[in-house]
């Protein structure tokens, strides 16, 4: 039994399939990357997993436990599985200090001392312990989306899903946050990242899927997806990707 | 060789080097003969230096020319606005002073002890209501969006309230219950004083309005911030409370003290229901008076309060923006 299994999962907007009956292992400690166009799943894949999105067909299982369908602990859930957006989405209104306490405090019931003590030590990781006061407008992206990932960690997920972080930065701001998603990966974190940064993904992960319009075409070892993809599509897309000088 | 292209075009005359006199401009001016006869001096002078080839100081000559021209729309109406109000006071053997600013009410001690005693209940009465619309309408607002098909009915119900609290004018609700509750013996309002029925009669007009500005607010708040809450575990309670609703009020102050002025401004219309506000007090004095200044007392006691409140709130924002956003 793998940690995350994804079994036939269909989700439609209005009358259009997003995901057609994909289905997914994650093991633990496994670094998944999602590569594909776009509008081929990838976003609404993770959303559905953290149940930000409502699946028609199909079951999702963490560690074992249904949490995709009626009657789940909605809540409960996402306090397993943190998610990262592509833009950030900060609370503007808060500290940054405050944005990382907020669910600690109000969801586990963390005192703010023990709250703002553990989050100080994940800013202190990320480079951004002297930030803790300033208001996430005053940040570059690349430190908006650090404390992002801060805040996803504060909860103590055992699987983080990364949903194209480093879409909506300058490219010079790419490098300052996927170096925390390496770390995360040296450090045995469960992660899946919807990426169109393909030599990273060649890099950190354990299981490379190639998504094409709503189900998994083709999944490998990273070496195999990139250097050796057995589906044209998956050739076609790795071709497009490499004219545009991304690979 | 010929230039035209589609694109571009022919070549057309060079004008960007031309002298602007702003003839027309400083000839209009002339109603304002002060700023006007400058205006119309430069501009002479811009295109004779012109015609002489004197093309930089031209220019500068057609700038003072503008700016004196400015000067007549800037200055010149001013003077005569202000010059026709002071006509109209003093025309007809100042019968328009008299009637608006009779000295023997407005340097009388007793008048305004009176209208400030007035006054006092009209500042109660807003500032009662005020507290209350705030708290109301928020709560109307959360209901109207509250998510789910189980809360249909009272989604309805609170839209009802809305809709028709905003479609009644304010006097007949002020009416209503003021006079209606009293006599029909509601029960538990039924008892109210006056003041009551007036501070509840506006916060139930003035919650209808002030819960579409919060709902606009709470609206306007985009679902990416809803959606990064619930990932984070809290709940949709949780998140109405800590991450919409703060968002939805900062932004929504402006619109929030427009209606609160609209609010403070209305507490005159109580006087219909017998309350002693200042209103009712300038009509005793008009009365037996026969003057008017009285209203002008209390017109110019609500000027009191409204604008200080005004640039109290545009403070208060000004220093939260601040804070939020790091002194951009």
């Amino acid at each position: 039994m793998a940690f995350l299994e994804i079994q036939r999962v269909y989700k439609k907007f209005g009358s259009v399939y997003v995901l057609s009956g994909i289905s997914l292992d994650v093991e633990l400690h496994q670094v998944v990357c999602l590569i594909g166009a776009s509008g081929s799943g990838k976003s609404t894949l993770l959303r559905c997993i953290n149940a930000l999105e409502v699946i028609d067909d199909g079951v999702i299982l963490l560690d074992g436990d249904r949490v995709s369908g009626r009657g789940i602990d909605v809540d409960s859930l996402r306090q397993e599985v943190g998610i990262v957006f592509q833009s950030f989405n900060l609370f503007p209104h808060m500290s940054v200090l405050d944005n990382v306490t907020l669910a600690p405090r109000k969801v586990l019931g963390t005192s703010r001392e023990e709250a703002e003590a553990t989050a100080m030590g994940l800013l202190g990781r990320v480079g951004l312990a002297d930030k803790a006061t300033a208001f996430p407008d005053r940040l570059s992206g690349g430190q908006q989306q650090r404390v992002a990932i801060v805040r996803a960690l504060a909860m103590g997920p055992k699987l983080m899903l990364l949903d194209e972080i480093t879409s909506a930065l300058d490219p010079e701001l790419v490098a300052e946050v996927l170096n925390i998603v390496r770390d995360l990966a040296e450090e045995g974190m469960t992660m899946m990242l919807a990426t169109h940064e393909m030599g990273f993904a060649k890099e950190v992960s354990s299981k490379v899927c190639f998504l094409d319009q709503g189900v998994i075409l083709e999944e490998g070892p990273p070496e195999q997806i990139f250097g050796d993809p057995v589906e044209e599509r998956t050739r076609a897309f790795l071709k497009r990707i490499v004219d545009a000088g991304r690979l | 060789m010929n230039h035209t292209s589609a694109l571009t075009g022919p070549p057309a005359a060079k004008r960007v080097g031309r002298v602007l006199t702003y003839r027309k401009a400083a000839i209009a001016s002339l109603f304002f003969p002060p700023a006007g006869i400058p205006a119309l001096i430069h501009s002479i002078k811009a295109s004779r230096l012109a015609e002489q080839g004197e093309t930089e100081p031209a220019r500068e000559q057609g700038e003072k020319a503008r700016d004196w021209a400015w000067y007549s729309v800037g200055v010149g109406l001013s003077v005569y606005l202000v010059a026709f109000m002071v006509w109209l006071l003093f025309t007809n053997g100042g019968s328009v002073r008299k009637v608006f600013l009779d000295w023997s009410i407005l340097t009388s001690w007793d008048a305004w002890h009176s209208m400030l005693k007035g006054f006092w209940i009209n500042v109660q009465v807003f500032l009662i209501a005020e507290v209350i619309v705030l708290i109301w309408a928020l709560v109307v607002a959360i209901v109207r969006l509250l998510p789910g098909k189980a809360c249909r009915p009272i989604r309805f119900l609170a839209t009802v309230y809305v809709d028709t609290f905003r479609a009644f004018p304010a006097i007949l609700v002020v009416y209503l219950v003021g006079l209606g509750f009293a006599q029909a013996k509601v029960p538990i309002v039924g008892s109210f004083s006056d003041i009551q029925y007036a501070i509840l009669a506006l916060s139930l007009t003035y919650g209808a309005y002030v819960s579409e500005v919060y709902r606009a607010g709470i609206e306007s708040i985009h679902w990416s911030q809803v959606a990064a809450a619930r990932s984070l575990g809290l709940s949709y309670t949780q998140t109405m409370r800590h991450v919409v609703v703060p968002q939805a009020v900062r932004r929504v102050i402006p619109p929030l003290l427009n209606d609160f002025i609209g609010l403070q401004k209305d507490t005159a219309i109580i006087s219909v229901i017998g309350v002693l506000d200042v209103v009712s007090r300038a009509r005793f004095i008009n009365n037996a008076r026969g003057t008017l200044a009285a209203y002008s007392i209390a017109a110019f006691l609500f000027l009191c309060v409204t604008i200080p409140f005004t640039r109290w709130l545009e403070w208060l924002q000004r220093r939260r923006q601040l804070r939020t956003e790091g002194g951009r």
